[in-house]
């Protein structure tokens, strides 16, 4: 399968601080790759280092095939970015901005190009007005055009969904689905929230202190065909005492207020929805929840 | 690289602070006027009060050139100021406002970004000093007409109505190419922070410090003036000179140029390798 990151023992040292060490890793075209790791553990130094905008002090990166030192320009060309938050010239209208980047990727960008970007992202209506006025989801949409202007073959999302409302969050999960699945772009996606990877991503490492914590398929690492999920319901004592005395599988982990934590297999949610109806029980909502803090203390309890 | 020069000249001239300068000059340069206008002859006075036993004055001499002459000397001082505002955020801009993640990850080469930015800065800086020359001469000379040109420096020298023209386009050519060496030294200061108030006020200090170590006449500083490029920034007024001092004023032109470059070439350098923390 053709790679289209290949890093090899990358190290990123400032000063006295390794923020980078030894990483590495291998992204293969049509992935949606998990980026995974805590604030400060080296992600968005390497996302920076995968785009030139700091030089490593060690090791290789390798884009479509090609050294990026030696084929910096080649290789950008078919990459869109967002690098932590999306700052853009808050002085000029967000049509003159993508007409900027467009034209700094080699491309003479159209009018209706330009048009289309911004209603894909739903900014059309403001494609006239300065990017200052634009609320922090808005730039992250307009971080999101930008990037797709001059249809690049691979995409790097450096925590894309940060600030956004839960609309916002599912919008962009949508978006990368939907370049992923239908456009067959590759996506690299960074980000500190372990569902968010969980929900998109078929491949994913997980990084701490700048280096590989764990890395493979989504599926195999989380087991995701066992989720835990927060319920909510109107009587949570008495949900709890109606699934434990029920055949299902399903373990309670916690109750608070109207709410309880389950470990619950794939398979067992429907019917388990069905059969808390039916003992009279009222289900609002259904919440996957895995914290990355928590995947890595079952991790690090493992090896110990 | 044309491209690129024409989005930062486009960048350059959508933000409000850019037309500073040129505020600044067009309301300066009339206020100036208006004052000569109505008290230039006890000025004039003023000037040849020590030689008017000696020469009789007939003539316009209180006219556009004396004026536009006047203001080039004066303005020598604020017209870096205003040049830093720009040339100062050109780089250091782009780190505050965080776009240098988005610039930088084009497929265009450091250097051309550098050079682009360069370009327009040094496009921009020369437009201030024709602006200044057209509001100074041109609306000079529309208010008080033409005539012969005085000039005292130290002598007192009368130039020829026919002989005044070119010396004001070499002297405003001089100019531009001071306030180039001043905006390259702040592009360079502006290649190596975040903020671009450091560039500004950076660049400010040093020039104030170097010119009054250039105009002190203190033994001490003589021999470190010819290393000071403000030293040079003055020879404008070599062009207003006779008989010229033709070798003085390839110096200045050549040491001016050879700042332009190590300014330009320092800038280079630093923003190749500079890592984009921001």
């Amino acid at each position: 399968m053709e790679k289209i990151i290949e890093i090899q023992n990358l190290v990123k040292q400032f000063k006295n601080l390794t923020a980078v060490n030894g990483l590495n890793l291998n992204v293969y075209k049509g992935d949606v790759f998990g980026f995974l790791g805590p604030n400060g553990a080296g992600k968005s130094t390497t996302i920076r280092m995968l785009l030139s905008l700091i030089m490593p002090t060690k090791g290789d990166i390798k884009l479509f095939g090609l050294d990026i030192k030696q084929n910096r320009n080649e290789v950008l060309r078919k990459i869109g970015a967002i690098v932590e938050k999306p700052d853009f010239y808050g002085y000029l209208s967000a049509y003159n901005n993508l007409e900027i980047l467009g034209k700094l990727t080699g491309m003479q960008p159209t009018k209706t190009q330009i048009m289309d970007m911004l209603a894909l992202t739903g900014l059309e209506k403001r494609y006239n007005s300065k990017v200052k006025t634009f609320s922090h989801g808005m730039k992250q949409r307009l971080g999101i055009a930008q990037a797709l202007l001059h249809n690049p073959e691979l995409i790097i999302l450096d925590e894309p969904t940060t600030g956004l409302d839960p609309q916002g969050m599912k919008e962009i999960r949508d978006l990368i689905t939907h370049l992923s699945k239908d456009k067959k772009i590759t996506i690299f996606l960074s980000s500190h929230i372990l569902y968010e990877v969980e929900l998109v991503a078929n491949r994913m490492i997980i990084i701490n202190k700048g280096s590989t914590v764990v890395e493979g398929m989504v599926e195999d690492l989380l087991n995701s065909s066992h989720l835990q999920v927060t319920i909510e319901v109107n009587d949570a004592d008495k949900a709890k005492s109606v699934l434990e005395n029920s055949s299902f599988k399903a373990v309670v982990e916690s109750v608070a207020f109207n709410r309880l934590v389950l470990s619950v297999s794939k398979e067992e949610l429907a019917p388990l929805n069905k059969y808390l109806n039916d003992n009279g029980i009222a289900v609002s909502s259904f919440v996957p929840t895995r914290s990355l803090e928590e995947y890595f203390l079952k991790l690090t309890d493992k090896a110990a | 690289m044309i491209q690129i020069i024409g989005i930062e000249l486009f960048k350059i001239f959508k933000k409000w602070r850019s037309y500073i300068a040129f505020l600044a000059i067009a309301v300066i340069v009339p206020i100036v006027q208006i004052a000569m206008y109505v008290e230039g002859n006890h000025y004039l006075e003023f000037l040849t009060q020590s030689i008017q036993q000696v020469f009789v004055f007939t003539g316009n001499f209180l006219n556009g050139y004396l004026i536009s002459h006047i203001l080039l000397g004066a303005l020598m001082i604020h017209i870096p100021f205003l040049v830093t505002l720009v040339a100062g955020d050109l780089l250091a801009g782009e780190a505050t406002a965080g776009t240098y993640r988005m610039l930088l990850t084009r497929p265009v080469s450091r250097w051309k970004i550098v050079t682009g930015k360069f370009i327009a800065g040094v496009i921009y800086t020369n437009l201030v000093v024709l602006w200044l020359a057209f509001i100074s001469l041109g609306l000079g000379i529309a208010i008080f007409g033409t005539g012969e040109l005085l000039v005292l420096s130290g002598d007192i020298t009368i130039f020829a109505k026919n002989d005044i023209m070119w010396r004001f386009v070499c002297a405003y050519g001089f100019a531009a190419l001071s306030m180039t060496t001043v905006a390259s030294l702040a592009f360079l200061l502006s290649s190596m922070v975040e903020n671009a108030i450091g560039p500004i006020v950076g660049t400010m200090a040093i020039i104030i410090v170097f010119v009054i170590v250039s105009n002190l006449n203190v033994g001490l500083f003589k021999d470190i003036r010819p290393f000071l490029f403000t030293y040079y920034m003055n020879g404008w007024r070599l062009f207003f000179e006779t008989p010229m001092d033709s070798a003085e004023t390839v110096k200045s032109v050549s040491v001016l140029f050879a700042h332009v470059v190590v300014f330009f070439g320092a800038t280079l350098l630093i923003f190749k390798r500079k890592d984009i923390l921001s």
